[in-house]
Parts: structure tokens; C-alpha cells; sequence
């Protein structure tokens, strides 16, 4: 199997070299037969590969390929884990990398960049497969660049676009920030642990925990060891899975092209925080207050960036923020320690946001690169399979109950309500409970606007208007079954049964999923369990509502917006982070700049040392010249004084 | 008897009067060389005074040679001065200044 691995590994990155390095020789047809004969292959492998975990009780792999660098006693390497958390991401990440791969035919069909755009997602499919199957921090560092590298280039692939080059900017600094949590996180691991094997690390935790191990950052104040690491790696994870403070960029990384937004902003990069933190489940366990921090800031991501959606008329800035608003919710359930409700919300979302992002980009092909939903409307009659699928995937997303999003979703706020972090988890509870309705709300209102009432596009759209090719549409339709039935074969296993045991750890304090599974009689009667549930009606009132509010009444939206004129200034100001960003870190780093290039550089550097150096000769010589007379009788006189003077100094010496 | 002292003071009262002719001295060349001369006769003066309450001859060989050289030097000197005026038909010092920084 070994060999097995790093070829489902290599596979993409050789389809990416390929691509890229002999785009112009092979042109557009060989460059995306070979990226997707390289991703393909990497999904019906990592299919084979879930198939002998699961179903065949194959062992779990965990081994090193290859020794980069032995420093002392710390081995950095490159290693294999595969069980069936690894597996299942494997699955998930090259099947919806493929579809988008599929996809992106028909969507940059006429796009001169059309090469390097399929180099970049096999690039892409690599570097997301090197993090999910890393055995080591570093390589799963190594991955999270790489894929931060990728999003970087791919947001601003259109790059003599202006907003596309601030979008990509912005996201890697944002990340930066993220990224530096996660290598301090990472440092706290190598220092404490000395080793940056999962197996060693998780290995050692126990005891660790055990001495109740404490340093100082600053003198004075003791912090936790594990508290001070798992927060660390949280914020890793906050930068990458895009939860406040740090989601900003994932808005603006809409300006890429919508593939890369179903494959890398909506089902896979982004929720590599959250994987990260369900492998680092035994670490995360010791540390009560990271999970309590990890909830509040789940919470708040998933309650506040669902109002934000609810003002946006760009198609793929209100599906960004229902991404966001989701991320939230995974995280809930990581921090209530419910890891494996967290994963399983990831893989169902993968799949409808990928489906919606990719329905969104058909409607885009439609209407000719028009994304303002308020020039759409009413085009069911015109891309009926977008329609469907589009309906599919907003049904799985607000969690109706039978589709895969009302199991995983149900499940978290399940875990919020019964997890035990004090106030925190209370927060938690009602924020992901309010945050369905917003989501219904939201979801639907994209949906009747673009798909339902007046048609509000001029002629000369109308005439061009048609369903999309079959390399768009084929990846909608295989989308959206498993947006349906993942979660009917998969819920009872994955988050009840013992798909993860040895994966994820949880303390029996914390099991939130063990009290829930008493409620768990397969997956027909808890979808029927859904009558009695207050999350069905809170869905339903949000679809009622979007119904009313855009296809009844159109009047009213506008006229709700007029009334609560400062709540709608502070949604569409985004809570104002962007300008707090810009004025205090961006405008600010730039004042400091200055300040240190007028002061600094000009002043003390150039001012004082080099022309200072200068100017001190040049006054000092003018100085010296003024003695320098000419004049016999001032020369003699000098003379005098200096010999008086030492005449003087020899006798004084002398006595 | 002439004392050691009164030999000393009268060399050290020329010596003064040569320094004072150099310093105060702005206009004429030839005051300054006489000046010189005057310094160099205060030197000789101590040397034999010295000489003659140490009874070492020593002193007087000295200001032999001290003598010798003066006289060439003035003759240097005059020499100098007379380039000096030809050149720039004045020998005022206050106006050779052209070493000025």
C-alpha cells in the first residue's frame, strides 16, 4: 500500500507539471486530460484506499517515506498517515477536486490562462493531499503553505484585474497572521514534546498533562503549556478556516474564478483548520479553556457572518459568507468536543457548497459574467438542471431533515446544547440555533432571487440565455447526489459507531456525541425526529420568510432597509472589520513606514550619520581654516604659546 | 663681580624684546630678521654666561657655530628678501599672506 499512497499523492503534482511546464506544447486538451488523468487517479485510489479501511478492516498506515533533514535529535521528515479520518478527506478532497476539474472546462473554456489554471488546481489537489496525509507537524505545515500559496495564486489569477490583486494580498497576509499562531503552536509542540511526530507527540500528552506543566511568557504570569499550544494552533486555524477576527479575506477571495471557490474557499482548504484540529483531538482534549475559546469564536463566526450574508448581492459573496457562517459551525462542534460531528459537517458541506458554488458559476456562465443577483431572477425556466441542483443543494444546506446537511448540522447544534463549557457552550448553543433561520433565510433569498420572480436581465441577455454545457452540468448532477444520501450511510458510523476510534480522542467528561447517540435510531426516524425539533421550524420559518420577502413582496426588503438604515449600514460595512484593518494595521503599517523612512532612514541614517559625518569635517575645516592666517606674526605667536605651554606642562611634570 | 643671574636676566630681556619684535612686528622683513638675530644673541649670551660660571668651554664652541650659521642664515635671509621685493616691490609681511586657509 505504501507506494499506493505517495503515488495518490504524487499523481496531481505530476498533472500540475505537466500542465504548467508543457501548457503551450500539449495546448488546452492535453493539459486538462493529464491534470485530470492525475486527479482521477487519485480519487478511484483514495477510494480503494477508504474501501480496504473501512469495509475491509484493512490496518492503519502510519510511516515515514523519506528523511529530509536530521537535525540533533529532531528528524524532519516526510510520512504517511492513513486511517480513516485521512481517508475520509482523501475521499472527499480529490472527489470534489475532480468534479471542479471536470467543471472548469466548460467554465474557462475561452480563458487564455486556461493551462496554468489547471496546473494550479492539481497543484492544489497535491498540497491539500500532503496536509491531510501528513504523519508530522511539519509536513503538515509544509501542506498548509502550500495550499495558502495556491489559493494566493488563484485568487489573483485574473491578475490584471485590480480588485483580484488586493484580494489575493489581502488573503495571504491575513493568513500570515494565522500562520504565525500555528508555527508558535507548532514551536510549543517541538519544545515541550520534543518531536514532531503525531504518534510520539499524542503519545507523550497523558503524562504531560499529568505534571500540570506551566511556563512563564511574561515574568510573573504562569500560563498553561496546553492552553498556550492548542490556542496557538488554533489560530492557525482561524486563519485558514476563515473565523473572526481573521475571515476576512474569504470574501474577497471571490474574486478568483468560481471553481477555485467551490474547490478551495468552500469545501477543502478552508476546513483544513478544521481537520487540523480534529487530528490534534488528544491535545485539544487537555485544555479546557482552548475549547471554550474555540467555541465562542464558532459561534460568533457562525451567527454574525449569516446576517452579513443576508445584504450582499454579489451570488458568490452570499455563498462566501454562508461558507463562513458554516466554518462556524464546524468549529462549534470541535469545541465542543464533538471532533467527529465537526468532520462529518465538513464532508456534507464539501459536497452542497461545492454543488452551490459550482450552480452559481453556471448561472454566472449564463448571464455573462453578471454576478449582481439583482439583475437575475426568474431563470428556472431558462437552466433547469442548475435549478434543481441549486435547489438541492440550499435544501441540504439549511438542513432539511433526509438531506446529508440536516444529520451533520442537527448533530452540532445537538453537541453545542449538550456540551459543558459554562457560558460558552449557553452562547455557543443559541448562536448556531439562530444561525439556522439566518441560514435558511439567506440561502433561499439567493435562491428566489436568482431563480424565481421577475426577470429582471434586458433582452439581449435573454436571447443568449441557456442551460450549461454538459462538463458543467455533469459535475452539478454527481454533486448533488451525495449532497442527498452521504449522510444516510455514513452518520450512524462516522459519528455514533467507531469509525473514528483510535483517531479522535475524547475524555468520557466531554463525549457529547455518546449522550446524543442515545437519541440515534438510525437515520429514517432521526429525520422523522425532526417534526419535534425546534431547528425544522427555524429552517422553515427562514424559507417562508425569504419566500415572502422576495417573491410575494418584493417591496418590503427595501423598505426594511430604509427603516433599520443603521443595521443595514453596519452589514453592508461588514461590521466595519475591513475599515478597522485598513486604518489600523494596513494605513498604520504604512504611517510607521513612513515614519521610519522620514525619521529613521532620512533623518538619523542619512542626516545624521552619512551627510553628518561629512558636514562635521566640513565645519570643523572651516573652523580650523580661520587659524590658518597667513599671517608670520600669528604662526610665531602660536609657536610661543605651544612651547610656553609645554615648557609649562615639563616643569609642572617634573615636580 | 657680575652675577650668574644678571647675565640671565639681560639674555632673557633681548629674548623677550626678539619674540615681541616677531610678534608686534607687521610691517618690514628686515625687523624680523634683526629679531632673529637679536633671539639667537639672547641664546648665545646664556651659553656663555654658563659657560664661563661652569668653566666648561663647551659653551663657547657652541656659540661659535651659533654665530657662523646665524651670519648665513641672515644672508640667506637678506637674499630672500630682496627675491621678496623684486617679485612684488613691497617687503610689508602683513601683505605675504597668500598662504591664508
Amino acid at each position: 500500500m505504501e507506494n499506493l499512497y505517495l503515488w495518490i499523492a504524487l499523481a496531481p503534482m505530476i498533472g500540475a507539471i505537466i500542465a504548467g511546464l508543457f501548457g503551450k506544447q500539449i495546448g488546452k486538451t492535453g493539459a486538462h486530460l493529464a491534470t485530470i488523468a492525475g486527479v482521477g487517479f487519485s480519487t478511484v485510489a483514495s477510494m480503494m484506499v477508504l474501501k480496504y479501511l473501512v469495509v475491509d478492516g484493512g490496518e492503519a498506515y502510519n510511516a515515514s517515506v523519506y528523511t529530509w533533514a536530521i537535525v540533533g535529535d529532531l528528524k524532519l521528515e516526510v510520512g504517511f498517515l492513513i486511517d480513516n479520518l485521512t481517508a475520509m478527506m482523501m475521499v472527499v478532497v480529490t472527489f470534489v477536486s475532480l468534479m471542479v476539474h471536470i467543471y472548469t472546462i466548460g467554465y474557462m473554456k475561452d480563458d487564455p490562462g486556461y493551462q496554468r489554471f489547471f496546473c494550479y488546481i492539481s497543484l492544489f489537489t497535491f498540497a491539500m493531499l500532503m496536509l491531510v496525509m501528513s504523519n508530522n507537524f511539519l509536513q503538515l505545515f509544509f501542506g498548509w503553505e502550500a495550499v495558502g500559496l495556491v489559493s494566493y495564486l488563484l485568487i489573483g489569477f485574473w491578475y490584471k484585474k485590480d480588485t483580484a490583486i488586493y484580494a489575493n494580498l489581502k488573503a495571504f497576509m491575513v493568513n500570515r497572521v494565522g500562520d504565525f499562531g500555528f508555527l508558535l503552536g507548532i514551536a510549543g509542540v517541538l519544545y515541550f514534546f520534543e518531536s514532531l511526530d503525531y504518534a510520539t507527540v499524542f503519545g507523550k500528552v497523558e503524562a504531560f498533562v499529568a505534571t500540570n506543566p506551566t511556563f512563564d511568557v511574561i515574568a510573573g504570569s504562569e500560563w498553561s503549556a496546553m492552553t498556550a499550544i492548542c490556542i496557538c494552533l488554533f489560530i492557525g486555524a482561524m486563519g485558514k478556516s476563515a473565523q473572526v477576527p481573521l475571515h476576512v479575506w474569504l470574501p474577497d477571495s471571490m474574486e478568483g474564478p468560481t471553481p477555485i471557490s467551490a474547490l478551495i474557499h468552500a469545501a477543502t482548504m478552508v476546513t483544513a483548520g478544521v481537520f487540523m484540529v480534529a487530528r490534534m483531538s488528544p491535545l485539544f482534549e487537555y485544555s479546557e479553556t482552548a475549547l471554550a475559546f474555540i467555541l465562542v469564536i464558532g459561534a460568533t463566526t457562525a451567527l454574525f457572518m449569516g446576517f452579513l450574508g443576508l445584504v450582499q448581492n454579489d451570488i458568490k459573496r452570499v455563498i462566501a459568507y454562508s461558507t463562513l457562517s458554516q466554518l462556524g459551525y464546524m468549529v462549534v462542534a470541535l469545541g465542543s468536543s464533538a471532533y467527529a460531528a465537526g468532520v462529518f459537517h465538513l464532508m456534507t458541506h464539501a459536497f452542497f457548497k461545492a454543488l452551490l458554488f459550482l450552480a452559481a458559476g453556471s448561472v454566472i456562465i449564463g448571464m455573462h459574467h453578471v454576478q449582481d443577483m439583482r439583475k437575475m431572477g426568474g431563470l428556472h425556466k431558462y437552466m433547469p438542471i442548475t435549478w434543481i441542483t441549486s435547489l438541492i443543494g440550499s435544501l441540504a444546506l439549511i438542513g432539511t431533515p433526509f438531506f446529508s446537511g440536516y444529520y451533520s448540522k442537527d448533530v452540532v447544534i445537538l453537541a453545542a446544547g449538550h456540551a459543558d463549557l459554562g457560558m460558552a457552550s449557553t452562547y455557543a448553543y443559541y448562536a448556531v440555533l439562530s444561525g439556522v433561520f439566518i441560514t435558511a433565510l439567506y440561502s433561499f433569498r439567493l435562491f428566489f432571487m436568482v431563480f424565481h420572480g421577475n426577470e429582471r436581465f434586458d433582452d439581449h441577455t435573454r436571447e443568449h440565455l441557456k442551460e450549461s454545457p454538459w462538463v458543467v452540468t455533469l459535475p452539478l448532477i454527481l454533486l448533488a447526489i451525495p449532497s442527498v444520501v452521504i449522510a444516510w450511510f455514513t452518520t450512524g458510523d462516522m459519528l455514533f459507531g467507531n469509525f473514528f476510534d483510535g483517531v479522535i480522542t475524547v475524555l468520557p467528561q466531554h463525549d457529547v456525541l455518546k449522550e446524543i447517540s442515545a437519541e440515534w435510531h438510525g437515520p429514517v426516524s432521526f429525520g422523522l425526529h425532526a417534526i419535534s425539533s425546534l431547528p425544522f421550524y427555524l429552517a422553515l420559518a427562514g424559507v417562508v420568510t425569504a419566500w415572502f420577502l422576495y417573491v410575494k413582496r418584493p417591496d418590503i426588503p427595501a423598505m426594511l432597509e430604509s427603516k433599520f438604515k443603521w443595521l443595514h449600514t453596519l452589514f453592508v460595512n461588514k461590521y466595519y472589520f475591513d475599515d478597522f484593518n485598513q486604518t489600523v494595521f494596513a494605513d498604520g503599517t504604512v504611517k510607521i513606514g513612513k515614519q521610519l523612512w522620514k525619521q529613521g532612514d532620512e533623518k538619523l541614517i542619512d542626516g545624521l550619520m552619512v551627510n553628518g559625518t561629512a558636514k562635521s569635517v566640513g565645519v570643523l575645516a572651516s573652523m580650523l581654516r580661520n587659524i590658518q592666517t597667513g599671517q608670520l606674526s600669528t604662526y610665531a605667536f602660536a609657536m610661543i604659546i605651544g612651547l610656553v605651554g609645554f615648557l609649562g606642562w615639563l616643569l609642572y611634570s617634573n615636580m | 663681580m657680575i652675577a650668574l643671574s644678571d647675565y640671565l636676566v639681560v639674555s632673557a630681556v633681548l629674548f623677550t624684546i626678539g619674540i615681541a619684535g616677531i610678534i608686534l612686528n607687521r610691517k618690514n622683513i628686515i625687523t624680523l630678521l634683526m629679531s632673529i638675530e637679536l633671539m639667537l644673541l639672547a641664546v648665545n649670551t646664556n651659553f656663555i654666561a654658563f659657560s664661563r660660571f661652569l668653566e666648561d668651554p663647551v659653551g663657547q664652541v657652541f656659540v661659535f657655530f651659533i654665530l657662523t650659521v646665524a651670519a648665513a642664515e641672515a644672508a640667506i635671509g637678506l637674499a630672500i628678501l630682496l627675491l621678496v621685493f623684486r617679485n612684488r616691490r613691497s617687503i610689508d609681511v602683513e601683505e605675504l599672506d597668500s598662504m591664508q586657509g
